[in-house]
């Protein structure tokens, strides 16, 4: 994170006309998407709750799925390897890549890759990355990170795609997306023939087989674990599903809950590198299983952060994900997902700002296919931020005096009383007939946007009296 | 009227004589006229009223800033005051509600007197549109003395509709006054509130009320109908700054 607090990020955003136009449109598309595809799936709720009991119960016996995963793995020949956090999975990935004599990288989507930094981390040894998704070629070349967790370019306009990538591919100019599409093709067939190596993400690793799981849809997936001869598959701790079957209740809404789709284009499954007599497919298959932090949620009432699948629903249909966009927020995940990913993985601080940006209306939980109660857990990091003395002054003085005040009817009453006439004041100072047009700091906040209406003269409780008399 | 879906797993067995009205700190200070028109109704419709007078605020703005020893502090206080009786609560505000019955039994869940108690006033807890489609089983009839009124748009508040999951009971209770009624874009998005949210992160709660206040304004509607009078307040307050004549009102207003 950089010195820019989040307040500043926040401005930035706000201000940025391109990037509402560009939210807008994609974040309204995604989630009218998801209503449809959710809308034809036949007992959609209780295939929610199945792929919320799978994902639960792995994440309950995540050592023993992921022991009975490395093992079915390393029998089809692949190699597993476990990081403790991002610098150890960036030592073991760049390891590799001295040990295959490797000079080029394709890749393809991987979030995990974004924790490490991973492309740094290469360039500094001088071997060239080139992103293969179209999204993160995107932010890639505008040299940013993705703001969306399945979106990674979604603050773009393909207005500004199409310049850009005229600019930094040497591609025709284009605004319109499969003119850009062809050509960008057009350039990764060649980084797919010459990559040395080709490093994903993992949507789900099976622990009955030691099968990957590989979701996209542009084939870039696909080609970037098949075509090098070197595959490296990142994956955090908790990216396990017990069986096939298992697998196929979460794909079930995976991609209904990311881009409305029944099933992704490519849905590659991937056990063990290439085996004689097969043509295709890699030399050695490596996987990384990466923990960064999540181990550290796991038994408390963070855990249940760990049943996410990465579909970004609740960033699409969050009212302040859609005005301020992912990059905003600072972390790697944004959104709710990444207010309660980030401080609870990495530690309250300096992210005790995230579980604070929302209204918690809700609208993340009702679109989680596996239901997690972001909200509940926006609430237990607000706790732990007020525990540790992270809040405002004027809150953490101001809350305990209102608890004194709002347990003590009489002085309620009277308080209320005290702060009509005080409201009155101001107001008959402002001239608005009775209505509150600036309010002093900490409540400026509230008539930087709004008025606030008058005091009554009476309160319900003397109306009522006066009443039943 | 058809039932709307409801937390409450036993209904009272007959219609009760006699509520608890738990008229929240907004309605008390601010708008207590919303209180006096929730007395009414339910006046009309046989129900006795009672009123704790020792009743304060149920604690929300300390438990979403995460102070849960003040919030806790405030939710035993409220379980004081609402358990001397036996009656139903009632309150006309869905976040209030889904705070007594949602909250405060989590909130409260270690403790040996007040988890217990916590359970059972959230049994009995009830907004004001849940209470009178749900348990009153209001009917057309019963509305039929409506007073005219100019068209509304009705805007769902989050923590009725996500948290008590009342989706239904205030359109009905609309439709059957016979107010004219204007569908509102985005009507589920959140308004912006949240609290002190309003107040923290003033910016970002203002750019989700401007794109409610549009969706108020391209509606038609001359009224913006609510459960929730700190919504209505956030939405007026907004509407007060754009100099929009759209004012705000709290359902029993509409029907009282
Ligand atoms: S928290 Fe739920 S909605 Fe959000 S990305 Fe994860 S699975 Fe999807």
């Amino acid at each position: 994170m950089t010195n820019v607090t989040f307040y500043e990020r926040v401005e930035d955003a706000l201000n940025n006309e391109q990037l509402h136009v560009a939210l807008n449109r994609t974040t309204a598309r995604l989630g009218g998407l998801r209503t449809t595809a959710f809308a034809s799936l036949p007992e959609a709720e209780a295939v929610r709750d199945r792929a919320r009991m799978i994902r639960a119960h792995t994440i309950s016996k995540l050592a023993d799925y992921l022991e009975q995963f490395a093992a079915n793995l390393e029998q089809c020949g692949g190699y597993v390897h476990f990081a403790a956090d991002a610098a150890e999975a960036n030592q073991i990935v760049l390891a590799l890549a001295k040990q295959y004599q490797v000079k080029t990288v394709v890749k393809g989507k991987s979030m995990v890759s974004e924790e490490m930094h991973l492309n740094h981390e290469f360039e500094h040894l001088g071997i060239t990355v080139w992103e293969s998704d179209l999204g993160e070629r995107i932010v890639q070349e505008a040299g940013e990170m993705p703001s969306h967790i399945i979106a990674p370019a979604i603050h773009y306009t393909r207005e500004q795609v199409g310049d850009l990538l005229h600019k930094k591919l040497n591609i025709p100019l284009s605004h319109d997306p499969a003119v850009i599409v062809g050509h960008v093709r057009e350039k990764l067939r060649q980084e797919f023939l010459v990559a040395d190596m080709g490093i994903t993400g993992v949507n789900f690793a099976v622990a009955e087989t030691g099968t990957i799981a590989l979701v996209e849809n542009e084939g870039n997936g696909r080609l970037t674990s098949t075509a090098p001869r070197v595959h490296v598959a990142l994956m955090g701790i908790e990216r396990i599903v017990p069986t096939l079957d298992d697998l196929s209740v979460v794909l079930q809404v995976l991609a209904r809950s990311a881009t409305g789709q029944k099933l992704s284009v490519y849905t590659n499954l991937l056990t063990g590198p290439r085996r004689s007599p097969e043509a295709d497919g890699p030399e050695a298959l490596h996987v990384v299983i990466v923990d960064n932090g999540r181990s550290k949620v796991l038994g408390t009432e963070l855990a249940e952060i760990l049943y996410c699948i990465r579909c970004g629903a609740c960033l699409n249909a969050c009212p302040v994900y859609q005005q301020i966009g992912g990059h905003a927020y600072g972390s790697v995940y944004p959104g709710p997902v990444g207010a309660v990913l980030t401080p609870g993985l990495k530690g309250i601080e300096p992210w005790a700002d995230l579980p604070h940006a929302s209204s918690l209306c809700g609208a993340c939980k009702e679109v989680c296919p596996v239901r997690i109660d972001i909200p509940r857990m926006l609430l237990k990091l607000r706790e732990e931020g007020h525990e540790k003395g992270l809040a405002p002054a004027w809150v953490k003085m101001g809350l305990p005096v209102y608890r004194f005040v709002a347990t003590k009817p009489a002085l309620f009453k009277w308080a209320i009383k005290l702060s009509g006439m005080g409201a009155r004041l101001l107001a008959s100072a402002q001239g608005k007939g009775g209505w509150l047009t600036k309010l002093p700091p900490p409540l400026s906040g509230w008539t930087q946007h709004r008025d606030f209406p008058p005091f009554a003269a009476k309160s319900f409780s003397q109306q009522f009296k006066e009443m039943s008399e | 009227m058809a039932q709307s879906s409801s937390h409450h797993s036993a209904k009272p067995a007959e219609k009760p004589k006699s509520v608890q009205l738990f008229v929240t700190c907004m309605i008390e200070a601010i708008r207590p006229e919303v209180g006096m028109a929730v007395v009414r109704v339910l006046k009309r419709l046989g129900v006795q009223i009672e009123f704790p007078t020792d009743q304060t605020c149920c604690g929300q703005p300390a438990f979403n800033a995460g102070a849960v020893p003040d919030a806790r502090a405030m939710a035993r206080h409220t379980l004081d005051v609402l358990s001397r009786s036996a009656s139903p609560i009632v309150t006309p505000s869905g976040s209030c509600a889904d705070m007594l019955v949602h909250q405060y039994p989590a909130l409260l869940a270690g403790d040996a007197h007040y988890g217990p108690l916590a359970e059972q006033i959230a049994a009995r807890t009830y907004e004001f549109s849940q209470f009178l489609v749900d348990v009153l089983g209001v009917t057309e009839a019963d509305l039929a003395q409506t007073q005219g009124h100019e068209s509304v748009t009705y805007h769902p508040s989050c923590h009725l509709s996500r948290g008590l999951k009342v989706t239904e009971a205030p359109s009905q209770l609309l439709a059957a006054t016979g107010v004219e009624t204007h569908a509102l874009n985005g009507a589920n998005e959140c308004c912006g509130f949240g609290g002190l949210f309003a107040v923290k992160m003033s910016d970002i709660s203002g750019a989700m009320l401007n794109r409610k206040l549009d969706n108020i304004e391209a509606s038609g509607a001359k009224i913006v109908v609510g459960c929730d009078v700190s919504c209505l307040l956030h939405m007026g307050g907004g509407l007060h700054r754009r100099g929009s004549a759209i004012t705000t009102k709290h359902i029993a207003e509409i029907i009282s």
